[in-house]
């Protein structure tokens, strides 16, 4: 017998099982579908920041208005404008669940994740915009590339002086070990602290708030040797000296990251460093 | 067309892409690897895994266990020649994703925890809370950044592959930020391109999931490998189609009906085991096409709950506690909390249902080898026949680590072998893609709307080709998708304009898509017995006799797809009963 | 046509008014200014010390005038403020491990806090206040 299910009570002639399932509302949009009563609806409306480069010369912004329901975010109304309004709308996005980071947007100012922005937290137009301080390649699609070759920079992976063989098993490291690192190692790389923090913005040599949370991450780590190597790169002036502890990133980080004390803490460690090597006879950090 | 050199192109780069690239740098670090996506690798879906992956490793576990917990569960469609070489590998890859520093949970002795997961007779899920997707892609990520021999070629959209005497000799991609075309011409080329969930208009899969690398392959006359496996998830988000992870199970969470009665217990996977002690291989940690399947009976009995969202069952975790849900689970907190407005410490959660995975993909062998000389493929895009009908619960992002690697080795080993050809052949075959893309850019009697004939397409495959399915049903599906490809060839291209072009991307992708919903319809039409998470209401049973094989289908352009079979790979374990009813004694 | 990438850069002299949680910082940052003012009187003073009594005497007279006055209020407003935002920023700064969990940053800013007040008594009653 391979199959332990009784048949059903009733039959759906000939139109496939599935039938009785809930139907969807909308591709991309969420697909709940109330089932009695109606789910509230919204005229919601959008203020986008426009750019092509084929044919503006500067960024303009367009009006949208779109029925939404009230659970919606804004990456939703998004889809509903690209869909049903116009289909020229470009922007990025996938996972719907704030993981992927595709989506980082400013939104009434504000750097977001607009598939984490829902529609009841914002009355009247929400203005909607590319993440500032990057370049805009069109309308919200951003051009993430120097922040591409800054994680790169910081050297974010194990470093070890000898390679350990996969047959000598796992590392050790204790709960508490793990949890020196993991907040650091949260980071979704959606790039709204750059966009929220004013030192990049106005000096982009630095390499910024993900980045160097990520080198302190790998630095932390109980596995890692490659403390030093990665502190030439972050205690210098593009690195962690840069820092002026403004803590937007850390306001802004929708996965509760906190880059501001990872940037904190190297300033400490690059301090403490620095006086063991030049203060103390023989000293090396 | 500017033509970029390389020895292998890699497609994707999440987690089956960045382990065979990381794999090709490590082992042969004089090979140059072009590693191409639509995304940057660190929004590849890979990210959204949540439970684990599951590995071999504590002493109460045995190969045997694993090997076994993977043919039953997947009906005994999986090649047990791969199982074997599967869960051989599995602990070498998840130890190699440890020295590489994945945060994986750990006991209070330093080493390594697992969790249990549904259909697994043993704990043996590695885990990093529920993240372990995104701890997995982002480490893969970084640890590939310090390779010099890999090129990354961050959003370039893949279109066809070049063949040339029959083999796979690179292929063409769209620059998406300029919109120019570049030729990959390379020694071997590597699919990880991912599922095509979102077919179905209802998915926990995100927005990249449209079967791109499967329709390439497809394209260029690879067969797509038991297509008609679609796995539900049981636990999904009603709203926004989230999965919360199959470890709210294992951790001890409870379905239940509007009675409040646990109902698996009415499906064969009874006895009712004590509230917050999970049994292994019954209840709530049965496989996922049992599992949803009893959701649809239930829906049947008019046992759900209505809610604003449709017709759900509960998910109850409160008697786990908010320490440990805090814990074990912060992101099915998080999602049920702000996508749905349920705190699970305290609430049961709605729950129905959600196409996940597809167990179907590109034919490949167990070295991760497709039919095609130079094409090799791994990861969810790929069918090497590891998950047969259903597949467990964290097998997949092993699956991923395991055969990326693989392909990788596959790829180098054949490149030694191979002679030198001209290239002059791939830039005909190259212009062939360009005059495709052009013609798009050109059209303007196009008539057929990218959004309407997409939700056509959804609507087609959520009516025909759900939890369960009929003849009738699929005879519709199969004349309404071929249907649908005939309309895509009118369809209209809104966007002309060159940067960034996300309409123009839509339209490739749904022409992905279309190829590979035909396959999974014509599959599943001609797929005459219930076997796994296919199954038939007009034919109830496994059929071994005639259906202990494996569906392939080939691509014709305009005509219905060409259905074949495949013999499946039975090494040690004869086809038995599945048996989920828990601890008889 | 193809790229051409847009760049909006940031007003240098404005930026700051684009979002109070700026504005929070740059008062911050010119708290200092009142610090560092403060320091420069306490050059002063000591230089009038040095100076002999009928110095310090006209310059403790000129303290209590109204200007002065008001200058040392609104000079410990900022060094409260300043100070503020360093004990706050010490949780950050100085995480504690205890086990697996970490105390709370509320703890640690607390007890820089509690060591502020208790060396400020300890001043002022070496200063003979209380």
């Amino acid at each position: 017998m391979n199959a332990p299910f009784p048949p059903p009570p009733s039959q759906e002639g000939g139109d496939g099982g599935s039938q009785a399932m809930p139907a969807p509302y909308h591709d991309g949009l969420p697909s709940g579908r109330p089932s009695g009563k109606t789910m509230k609806e919204r005229l919601v409306q959008l203020e986008v920041l426009r750019y092509n480069p084929d044919t503006d010369t500067e960024a303009h912004f367009q009006r949208y208005e779109v029925m939404c329901q009230e659970e919606w975010v804004v990456l939703d109304a998004l889809n509903k404008v690209k869909e049903s309004i116009d289909p020229t709308l470009n922007y990025r996005w996938s996972c719907h669940m704030a993981v992927c980071g595709s989506c980082g947007m400013m939104i009434n100012g504000e750097p977001k994740l607009s598939c984490h922005s829902f529609l009841r937290d914002y009355e009247g137009v929400i203005r909607v915009e590319p993440l500032t301080h990057f370049p805009v390649e069109r309308d919200l699609v951003t051009a993430p590339d120097d922040f591409m070759e800054k994680l790169k920079r910081v050297k974010p992976y194990v470093i070890t002086k000898q390679k350990k063989p996969i047959e000598a098993g796992e590392y050790k490291q204790t709960p508490a070990q793990l949890m020196k690192f993991r907040q650091y190692s949260m980071c979704i790389n959606c790039m709204l602290c750059y966009a929220a923090c004013p030192e990049y913005g106005l000096t982009p040599h630095f390499v910024g708030p993900a980045a160097l949370t990520l080198a302190h991450r790998y630095n932390l780590d109980s596995r890692d040797e490659g403390r030093r190597e990665r502190m030439e790169v972050v205690a210098t002036r593009e690195g962690v000296w840069e820092c002026t502890f403004v803590g937007a990133c850390s306001e802004v980080c929708p996965a509760q990251v906190d880059p501001a004390s990872a940037l904190q803490q190297l300033k400490i460690v690059g301090s403490i460093d620095w006086i063991v090597e030049h203060l103390l006879p023989g000293g090396k950090p | 067309m500017e033509t970029v050199s390389t020895d292998v192109v890699i497609v994707g780069a999440g987690g089956a892409g960045l382990r065979a690239a990381i794999a090709l740098a490590e082992t042969a670090p004089k090979l140059r690897v072009a590693l191409i996506s639509k995304v940057y690798p660190m929004r590849s879906h890979t990210c959204a895994a949540e439970g684990g992956a599951a590995g071999v490793i504590k002493p109460d576990d045995s190969f045997d266990f694993h090997f076994h917990d993977t043919v039953g569960g997947g009906d005994w469609l999986s090649d047990q020649d791969c199982v074997e070489y599967f869960i051989h590998e599995a602990p070498r890859e998840l130890l190699q994703l440890e020295h590489w520093g994945c945060p994986w949970n750990r006991e209070a002795d330093g080493s390594v925890a697992v969790r249990p997961f549904g259909g697994m007779k043993k704990q043996r899920t590695w885990f990093a809370a529920d993240k372990s997707g995104f701890h997995i892609l982002h480490t893969l990520f970084q640890t590939s950044l310090q390779f010099p021999s890999i090129t990354r070629f961050d959003e370039y959209f893949g279109l066809d592959l070049l063949m040339h005497d029959g083999r796979c000799r690179g292929l063409t991609a769209m620059e998406m930020r300029s919109g120019e075309l570049r030729q990959f011409h390379a020694k071997a080329v590597i699919i990880a391109g991912g599922g095509a969930g979102r077919m179905f208009p209802f998915s926990t899969n995100g927005a990249i999931k449209t079967g791109d690398g499967m329709a390439m392959a497809y394209r260029a006359g690879a067969p797509l490998k038991d297509m008609e496996f679609v796995q539900y998830h049981p636990t999904g988000l009603p709203n926004t189609g989230s999965l919360l992870t199959e470890a709210c199970r294992g951790e001890g969470g409870i379905l239940t009906n509007k009675h409040g009665r646990r109902y698996l217990q009415d499906y064969g996977m009874g006895p009712e085991t004590p509230v917050g002690q999970p049994q292994l291989k019954t209840m709530e940690l049965g496989p996922r096409d049992r599992l949803s399947q009893a959701y649809w009976h239930e829906l049947q009995k008019g046992n759900t709950v209505s809610t604003p969202w449709g017709e759900c069952v509960l998910l109850d975790m409160r008697h786990l506690g908010a320490k440990k849900i805090r814990e074990r689970l912060p992101l099915v907190h998080e999602l049920a909390e702000s996508y749905l407005g349920v705190d699970i410490i305290k609430d049961p959660v709605p729950i129905r249902p959600v196409v996940h995975y597809m167990m179907g993909g590109i034919s490949t062998n167990t070295a991760a080898a497709t039919p095609l000389p130079g094409l090799f493929a791994a990861g969810e895009c790929a069918c090497v026949s590891l998950n047969g009908a259903n597949r467990l619960g964290s097998n997949s992002l092993v699956e991923l680590l395991v055969f990326g690697r693989r392909a990788a080795l596959s790829a180098i080993e054949y490149i030694h072998d191979l002679s030198p050809t001209n290239t002059s052949p791939l830039e005909a075959a190259a212009d062939a893609t360009r005059q495709r893309v052009e013609a798009l850019h050109r059209r303007d009697d196009g008539n057929e709307s990218m959004s309407g004939l997409r939700r056509e397409m959804m609507d087609t495959m959520e009516k025909n080709v759900g939890i369960y399915r009929t003849e009738a049903g699929l005879q519709e599906g199969v004349n309404k998708i071929h249907e649908l490809r005939e309309r895509y060839t009118r369809v209209k291209l809104t966007d002309k304009s060159r940067v960034f072009n996300t309409d123009l991307f839509q339209i490739l992708e749904l022409g992905s898509m279309l190829d590979c919903a035909e396959a999974v319809t014509v599959g599943a039409l001609a797929r005459r017995e219930s076997r796994g998470a296919h199954q038939r209401l007009d034919y109830v049973e496994r059929d071994d006799t005639n259906f202990l094989r494996h569906t392939m289908v080939y691509r014709q352009d305009a005509e219905l797809p060409r259905v074949d079979y495949l013999d499946v790979v039975i090494t040690r374990s004869p086809p038995g009963v599945r048996d989920y009813s828990g601890d008889k004694r | 046509m193809s790229r051409r990438p847009l760049i909006r850069e940031l007003p240098p002299t404005r930026w700051f008014l684009r979002h109070p949680r700026y504005l929070r910082y740059m008062a911050r940052e010119v708290t200092s200014l009142f610090v560092g003012a403060y320091c420069v009187l306490l050059v002063i003073a000591m230089q009038r010390l040095s100076a002999g009594p009928v110095a310090w005497q006209e310059f403790l007279v000129a303290l209590r005038s109204p200007a002065s006055l008001v200058f040392h209020l609104a000079a410990m407003a900022a060094a409260f403020y300043h100070a503020g935002t360093w004990f706050n920023a010490t949780q950050k700064a100085m995480p504690l491990q205890i086990g697996e969990d970490f105390v709370p940053g509320a703890y640690i800013s607390g007890a820089h806090y509690l060591v502020w007040a208790v060396l400020s008594l300890v001043v002022l009653f070496v200063a003979g206040v209380i």
